[in-house]
């Protein structure tokens, strides 16, 4: 904001000045990036700002229940099993699923960078699950997954298995729904790296005698590697927001309920505003923890502009 | 592993070297036709997603087509009733209407502040940019929930729950961030150079914008204002909260009708209203990949060597 402010004071002032600000950066031009900003403070930073503040006036039933004074939500969170478990709960869904999604999406990627026939089809595919979205991936996953579904009709059919899977409304469900839609945007996200970074380095490496796995491991990989953590985080953050494929095909008094399902029943069913707040505050604590120190070891890596960067 | 390896190159010269390892005995330009362990533990993979991928749209699709459909392999009796009596009872030209016209609106205003602003994130250095970078990817790095719960209680506080103002500015958090992120490779593909001879021609900076780069950029801004519109449509967790029944969205529509008390709709009707969803969907994605390669939104492609 302080830009801003600067930018528009040199129209008043003597065309020298103007001058030397122009010279550090700052001329009229910036005010292009004002819309975004007011917008992004208005609906982001200010209700942001206000959910803090309401994190240290609980409502009377938290406050007599946990104690605490103004701590009183954060005492409850951290007090009552039944919420603070959902942070482990959240974790042992988002962290494999995110990192399921990287590591799979890598190899499919490098197979799909060569051209062949049906190279688009197969990459439409792959992508076409974005279309699908959450919710009708539920459906989908109830109903084909399911105790009647195909897949338990055919396992049952060739005899596999004596009884249905319990494939649906438990961890193994919702992990399923969060690599179908998580993985079409680690696919892209890690196709798109993989093709900024300049096919002649590899050829090179091949020609001076490199095989694939040393120039997978010492030419893509640590170009990619910027690139992979950040995948790993957008995938990490999408599959750690997860709730309504947690109610739908998960367990969500139990394996399943996630802080987003928590954060969720505190604003709309018991309508505690100041408890979501905490645990949708706490829930971004936890998830920036996560980011932190995925970027904290992307830093170490190579940053620079032969592409894959992140 | 690299002496070994390098070793006998330096003895037979480089040219011998890409014969070595997986595709010695062939020719070069030469492939084999049986795939390598590796290669069909891809080709497994890529197999078994698709067959769920697949399996869960068919099942939705038969499930939404089907009178009844419990202990076979498909239903007994063929019938699109579940279409009109999910499209009565729901009132569902209504709500593809707040669909639409929400989606269209969070694209125009985010395509209309985000692009100036990655134009100047894209072109210049100024005091103070690493804040704004910082203010415009926050919203994207954090869950939906965790502002969105926030931003609903302010916004119920203010008598705007329910509305569909309220959808529309919510969606609006991610969108601005998104289409600044996604223009930004793409303005800095347009060569300066450019600017700076329309510059030295005599154009002003409204021209430059408006006959300069507005023509180069409009690939650009398509792809983003397409992406936008896919995101919107599917937009759960962020419309939900401020949602209410006239200005639900399709996918809050489908999820309130499959948690409904109650023990949920008939599962025909929720799969009817999923088919139509998807169908929309769908018919964009394919309008999306007509006129953007996905892969290039992050970077340039430079296309794999054939080899």
């Amino acid at each position: 904001m302080t830009a801003t402010t600067q930018a528009a004071a040199p129209a008043r002032s003597s065309a020298s000045l103007r001058h030397r600000l122009a010279e550090r950066g700052i001329d009229p031009l910036l005010l292009l990036v004002v819309p975004a900003a007011l917008l992004t403070l208005a609906l982001f930073v200010y209700p942001f700002a206000y959910g803090i503040g309401l994190t240290f006036q609980p409502t009377e039933r938290t406050a007599d229940q946990w104690g605490g004074g103004a701590l009183a939500n954060y005492v409850a969170f951290f007090g009552d099993s039944f919420v603070r478990d959902s942070v482990w709960i959240t974790m042992r869904l988002a962290l494999p699923a995110a990192l399921f999604n990287v590591v799979a999406s890598l190899p499919i990627a490098m197979v799909l960078r060569r051209k062949f026939r049906g190279k688009r089809l197969m990459t439409s595919l792959l992508v076409l699950p974005i279309t699908l979205g959450t919710v009708l991936t539920a459906q989908g996953l109830l109903i084909f997954a399911g105790r009647q579904g195909w897949i338990n009709r055919f396992l049952l059919g060739t005899g596999l298995v004596d009884e249905p899977l319990r494939l649906v409304n438990n961890y193994f469900g919702v992990m399923l729904s969060l690599v179908i839609t998580g993985f079409p945007f680690a696919f892209l996200l890690v196709s798109s790296y993989l093709s900024g970074i300049d096919p002649t380095l590899e050829a090179a490496a091949r020609t001076l005698g490199a095989g694939w796995v040393q120039r997978f491991r010492r030419i893509t990989l640590p170009l990619l590697a910027p690139g992979l953590a950040t995948t790993f985080v957008l995938t990490f953050v999408l599959a750690f927001s997860v709730f309504p494929s947690a109610r739908l095909v998960g367990d969500p008094g139990g394996a399943t309920r996630v802080m987003a399902l928590m954060a969720y029943r505190s604003f709309a069913e018991q309508l505690d505003y100041p408890m979501a707040s905490t645990i949708a505050l706490l829930m971004g604590v936890v998830e920036l923890v996560v980011v932190a120190v995925v970027f904290a070891w992307r830093s170490l890596l190579y940053k620079g502009s032969t592409g894959g960067k992140g | 592993m690299a002496v070994d390896e390098m070793a006998p190159v330096a003895v037979t010269g480089p040219a011998a070297a890409p014969r070595r390892g997986r595709s010695a005995g062939l020719l070069p330009g030469e492939r084999r036709l049986v795939a390598s362990p590796s290669a069909w533990l891809v080709w497994a993979g890529m197999v078994t997603f698709l067959v769920f991928l697949l399996g869960i749209i068919v099942a939705v699709v038969v499930d939404s087509f089907g009178r009844q459909w419990f202990n076979s392999w498909l239903p007994l009796e063929l019938t699109t009733g579940w279409y009109t009596q999910a499209w009565d009872r729901f009132d569902l030209a209504h709500v593809i209407g707040v669909t639409v016209g929400v989606a269209l609106a969070v694209v125009a205003v985010s395509v209309l502040v985000g692009v100036p602003a990655s134009y100047l994130l894209a072109r210049r250095s100024f005091p103070g940019k690493k804040a704004f970078t910082l203010l415009f990817l926050l919203p994207i790095l954090m869950p939906p929930i965790t502002y969105g719960i926030p931003l609903a209680t302010v916004m119920y506080a203010n008598g705007l729950g329910r509305t569909v103002l309220a959808v529309i500015l919510v969606n609006l958090v991610p969108s601005v961030p998104f289409v600044i992120l996604t223009m930004t490779p793409f303005i800095e593909q347009i060569n300066p150079s450019i600017e700076s001879a329309a510059r030295m021609c005599g154009a002003n900076i409204r021209q430059v914008f408006v006959r300069i780069l507005a023509p180069l950029l409009v690939p650009g801004i398509l792809a983003a204002s397409i992406l936008v519109l896919v995101r919107t449509v599917g937009m759960f967790e962020l419309t939900f909260l401020v949602s209410g029944p006239s200005s639900d969205t399709l996918v809050v529509s489908i999820y309130r009708a499959m948690t409904s008390a109650g023990g949920g709709e008939a599962r025909q009707l929720v799969s009817a209203m999923a088919v139509m969803y998807t169908t929309t969907m769908l018919v964009m994605l394919v309008v999306a990949l007509r006129y953007v390669n996905p892969t290039q939104l992050v970077a340039q492609v430079k296309e794999a060597r054939d080899d």
